[in-house]
């Protein structure tokens, strides 16, 4: 089969950025939370206050590596019956007015029971860019790979603070569109402060990846965007924004509060 | 059969490691102490040392007499593991695992608990050894067990509830996963059954491997021969593991029985292979109740012990391999082997272990008369005490 060019829409994203001197400012929201028709709104809304890349939860009755902001919207979004079909089809809508990258965030086995080969069919017919699953290390994720790589689709994987050289040289081998630095030994949520630490993990990644580096897990404030663009080339922020839309719900101020807290965010990756 | 599993934790197309990238080095690094001290005389003579002086082992394979008449066929033999150290077979694992910890340099230990027999089991070798201890129990697990809840907080354990998802062993999990995320550089996690990723499926199969050596031992003693038929709950499946693996290669037919709760067709149980398909969770891929979209649905045992969507992926393989018979017990049947047996042998097993005794009836009687069956009674029942008087409407007080 045709292996189509990987990482189109992220490369480019990343490429443009550069130019400008800008970080990437990558913003995570559960699918179909506060419902589908929300989501397809903060996503409009997220693109126009500066999120630079989308990264989308597929909603999972377990959410393991979470802590309890994003557990509680996971949770919300199977409530309202919310399926990896579901978010695929919010990707084909969302692709026919954006060329905003999004990545695909969650857990192995409802990609499983989708069928791997007919998963990465629909995420490139529904214009995904890539795919990051929590629960599936280097050792494990071949499967997926291949049927990704036929499509097109970047598999992104995880690395964290106690991942060693040998498993870092691992992920660098199968990893592509960017790599998500877990800047915590933890779960998803806000902390008050990044370690210090983290500058020397990136660095000790970059010396095996050359693909870009995103950091995330616990920022959720502009100085803490500011700080850690100093040595990456992304930020990630997820349970603060999802926090806002659970304390909003479909209320009417939601969208504003998402795009007033995300255009503060955007200001920190700015040179 | 008995080599499996493969370098990376396989069974087949089971097991392996599903686990966040934070863990895979944890993982990794308790493989590698877990292989280096296996074989040790070291290691081994002061696992056995414990087994025998703090548990109690080796525990008696004891003829059922009158449980034997009552079913009319095969000779019922129990092997006791009701009588282990804390009431139950977990702790075989537990001290085991915590003299991995010790040698890894931890200081903490955690641990997720269904009917609290882990976690009493973890909190006891905790104190044992003074290691800091703390135990995830689902919320609807603490009320329904509050004994055991109890007797770990005795026992110096932190018993932390966890009101996630379905409040049960499941979301205990979960929640022992997160913790360990967090605190990976100190924490040893003692995970109780047959499951999780790798080395664990294979770990705790070792460490209860013990059960069916010593059965294996004491029935050619008593017998003067193999049994033909082993039986055992299974849950996550570690009493039934335990129990099988030592005579996997012998001509002796084995069932492992799950939680039929109301009934299969009901949807309300906990029957993994008989119910579930393949899919992935808590680290393995394995039998799983879930619902089409992959998302895990919310189980039913009147026993909490098999109250849990998954099962160990050694299980899984063996199953599809048709080495092992897969078959469910209902509530009410499990009700009934618990009056037969504390009526008939003055024993008063738990709930989970009750369904195998359930089955062991069942199966006798089919069988002749100088045929044997080894039954796992894999633990007693005084933790169930509530649900069984509410389940009868004895009055307790």
């Amino acid at each position: 089969m045709k292996t189509l060019k990987q990482d189109g829409r992220i490369a480019r994203k990343f490429s443009e950025l550069k130019a400008r001197g800008e970080k990437a400012l990558i913003t995570f929201i559960t699918a179909g939370d506060p419902d589908l028709a929300g989501t397809k709104k903060i996503i409009s809304t997220l693109e126009g206050s500066g999120a630079d890349i989308i990264e989308l939860g597929i909603p999972f009755s377990d959410p393991m590596a979470d802590g309890p902001t994003i557990q509680a919207s996971s949770e919300r979004a199977v409530k309202n019956g919310v399926r990896l079909r579901d978010v695929l089809a919010l990707v084909k809508e969302v692709r026919e007015a954006s060329e905003i990258p999004i990545v695909l965030f969650g857990y192995y086995n409802p990609i499983f029971q989708y069928g791997l080969e007919k998963f990465a069919k629909d995420a490139r017919k529904a214009g995904a860019d890539g795919v990051l699953v929590v629960d599936l290390p280097a050792e494990e994720a071949d499967e997926l790979k291949a049927e990704l790589d036929k499509n097109g689709i970047s598999l992104i994987f995880l690395l964290t603070p106690t991942s060693t050289e040998e498993r870092i040289k691992l992920t660098a081998g199968k990893a592509s569109g960017f790599i998500y630095f877990v800047s915590v030994t933890g779960v998803t949520g806000a902390r008050r402060n990044v370690s210090a630490k983290v500058s020397g993990y990136v660095k000790k990644v970059r010396r095996h990846i050359d693909i870009p580096i995103g950091v995330g897990f616990g920022i959720s404030t502009p100085g803490q965007v500011k700080e850690v663009c100093g040595y990456s080339d992304a930020v990630i922020v997820g349970s603060a924004i999802v926090n806002i839309i659970g304390k909003n719900g479909g209320s009417g101020s939601l969208l504003k509060e998402v795009g007033g807290f995300v255009a503060g965010l955007k200001k920190g990756t700015l040179p | 059969m008995k080599k499996m599993p493969d370098r990376l934790g396989h069974f087949g197309v089971y097991g392996g490691r599903y686990i966040s990238e934070t863990l895979m080095p944890a993982v990794m690094e308790l493989e590698e102490a877990y292989v280096k001290w296996r074989h040790r005389p070291e290691f081994k003579d002061e696992f056995n040392y414990y087994l025998k002086e703090y548990v109690g082992r080796p525990t008696p394979l004891y003829l059922a007499e009158r449980l034997t008449k009552k079913a009319g066929g095969a000779k019922i033999y129990l092997k006791r593991e009701d009588l282990c150290h804390t009431g139950a077979h977990k702790i075989n694992n537990t001290i085991g695992q915590i003299l991995l910890a010790k040698r890894m340099g931890k200081t903490r230990v955690i641990a997720e608990t269904g009917a609290g027999q882990h976690g009493v089991a973890t909190a006891t070798v905790a104190a044992m050894f003074g290691l800091e201890c703390e135990v995830y129990m689902g919320e609807d697990d603490i009320r329904r067990q509050s004994p055991n809840v109890f007797r770990m907080k005795l026992l110096g354990a932190k018993v932390t509830p966890v009101t996630s998802g379905s409040k049960t062993l499941k979301d205990a999990m979960n929640e022992a996963l997160r913790d360990w995320v967090t605190n990976v550089y100190n924490t040893f996690y003692i995970i109780g059954t047959v499951a999780g990723p790798h080395p664990y499926p294979m770990m705790v199969r070792d460490f209860q491997s013990i059960i069916g050596t010593e059965a294996r031992r004491q029935i050619k003693e008593i017998a003067g021969g193999l049994p033909d038929h082993l039986i055992a709950c299974v849950g996550g499946g570690s009493n039934a593991m335990g129990l099988f693996h030592p005579f996997l290669e012998d001509p002796v037919k084995m069932t492992g029985v799950e939680a039929g709760g109301l009934g299969l067709s009901t949807g309300k149980h906990a029957a993994s292979i008989n119910g579930g398909s393949i899919g992935v969770l808590h680290g393995n891929k394995t039998y799983l109740l879930q619902d089409r979209f992959g998302q895990i649905i919310d189980t039913h045992s009147i026993s909490a012990g098999l109250d849990y969507p998954g099962v160990g992926p050694e299980h899984s393989y063996l199953h599809d391999k048709g080495r092992i018979n897969y078959t469910t017990i209902t509530d009410k049947e499990a009700l009934d082997g618990f009056k037969a047996l504390t009526l008939s042998e003055g024993i008063i097993p738990a709930l989970e272990s009750s369904h195998a005794v359930a089955y062991a009836v069942k199966a006798a009687r089919a069988m002749p008369k100088d045929s044997t069956i080894i039954v796992c009674l894999s633990g007693r029942g005084d933790k169930d005490l509530n649900t069984v008087s509410k389940a009868f409407n004895y009055e307790l007080e």
